[in-house]
């Protein structure tokens, strides 16, 4: 039996298909950080540690014999706890369209918050951000969304100086994200085309994300690898709710901290 | 050029099943040659011929082992299935009726359900920006 226990949750095989879709249509548009970097995996629940190739020297146990210890890097456990009301979900098995899931909505933007925040920003003591090993200066993004494309611009030439081919990726905060698809520069011209056109890539909504980052989309210099990829689980349930997770086990590494540029907020 | 490997219409499936379809597709073919390349094998008497054979053999061996491993990261469920069956010793058909049933969390229902399976199957979302 799978560690999610979902065949002992009090709910229909119609409601977890709900459910399920429910979770991937709030996760997917907010998971930025998915969008812009290598995904491995999912290894599964039992995948514990993504292998570095590095070592460390150790004392010899016994003369004659040397001896050195791998280093690896341990996935870290995500967990986002949420309650449905089971009135709800009964209600959903008789064919309403609106079951109220809000939080389960809750639950996925929190989820999909956490990983955009690990990746571009670190997890203290267990993972290192692509903000955090950046050798760059940050570039300040500028007052007014008509500065972008110059800070944009700086980014991408810089990332070239370095040696680190594109095409290039932008992830945005919210505030930057809004401001960008809402504004045309002076002639008319939409800024979201505008930047898409610098970087040739993709520009991503990255809630959880400060300012910016500007990232090489080459391949193999930021590696996130999944164990058990996002899934909603069962903890227990009472008359009135159950009470369900969201969960994934995840590792992320920066190969190349060269390849990205963060975007300062102003 | 046939599109043989899609049953249902292909305009009308996403991005993400016709891909599973192609590769389960390759993985068929991969397993007919090395269904061929072992009769060939069965036959041939020229140690150089035999040479040249085991070698291409090897590459199907290759390729149906990638395609089945892709396959199996796409397919939680699947994969969860293949953990209990394969590279392991003892009786085959056990291990897949123990597999199965882990599996699907006897739920009864034998079809691989929602509440036996867990994973969102999101994976990576390279190439969307929304």
């Amino acid at each position: 039996m799978s560690h999610l226990l979902r065949s002992h949750a009090p709910i229909s095989e119609a409601s977890w298909t709900l459910l399920d879709q429910e979770a991937r249509e709030r996760l997917a548009p907010a998971l930025a950080a998915r969008k812009l970097v290598d995904f491995s995996g999912p290894q599964g629940w039992a995948f514990s540690a993504t292998p570095t190739g590095r070592t460390t020297a150790l004392e010899s146990p016994a003369e004659g014999v040397s001896a050195r210890q791998r280093r690896v890097l341990p996935l870290v456990e995500a967990r986002s706890d949420f309650a449905v009301a089971r009135q709800e979900l009964a209600d959903a098995d008789r064919g309403a369209p609106d079951p109220d899931l809000e939080a389960l909505d809750r639950a996925a933007h929190q989820m999909a918050v956490a990983e955009n925040v690990a990746v571009f920003h670190g997890w203290p003591g267990s993972i290192t951000g692509i903000s955090e090993a950046t050798p760059h200066d940050r570039l300040p993004l500028g007052q007014a969304p008509d500065d972008y494309p110059r800070a944009v611009a700086g980014a991408a030439e810089r990332l070239l100086c370095s040696g680190i081919t594109g095409p290039y990726g932008l992830a945005l905060g919210r505030g930057q994200y809004r401001r960008v698809v809402e504004t045309a520069e002076h002639g008319g011209y939409p800024l979201l085309d505008h930047l898409g056109k610098i970087l040739e890539g993709p520009i991503v909504w990255a809630p959880g994300v400060e300012g910016g980052v500007v990232l090489s989309l080459r391949g193999g210099d930021f590696l996130f690898e999944s164990g058990q990829d996002l899934s909603i689980g069962y903890d227990s349930h009472d008359r009135d709710v159950v009470r369900l997770y969201l969960e994934q086990s995840f590792s992320f590494r920066v190969v190349t901290p060269e390849a990205a540029v963060l975007l300062a907020p102003s | 050029m046939g599109f043989d490997q899609y049953h249902e219409p292909p305009e009308e499936l996403p991005p993400a099943a016709r891909t599973f379809a192609r590769l389960c597709a390759s993985l068929t073919e991969e397993a007919e040659a090395i269904g061929w390349y072992e009769q060939r094998l069965a036959v041939e008497t020229d140690p150089e011929a035999i040479a040249v054979m085991r070698d291409a053999q090897g590459e199907e061996f290759k390729h149906f082992s990638m395609d089945l491993e892709f396959l199996l990261r796409r397919t939680p469920a699947w994969r969860e299935i293949a953990q209990g069956i394969l590279f392991r010793s003892g009786d085959i058909v056990e291990h897949g009726e123990e597999a199965e049933a882990e599996a699907l969390e006897g739920d009864g229902s034998g079809t691989g359900g929602a509440a036996g399976q867990g994973s969102l199957g999101i994976g990576s979302l390279r190439g969307s920006t929304r």
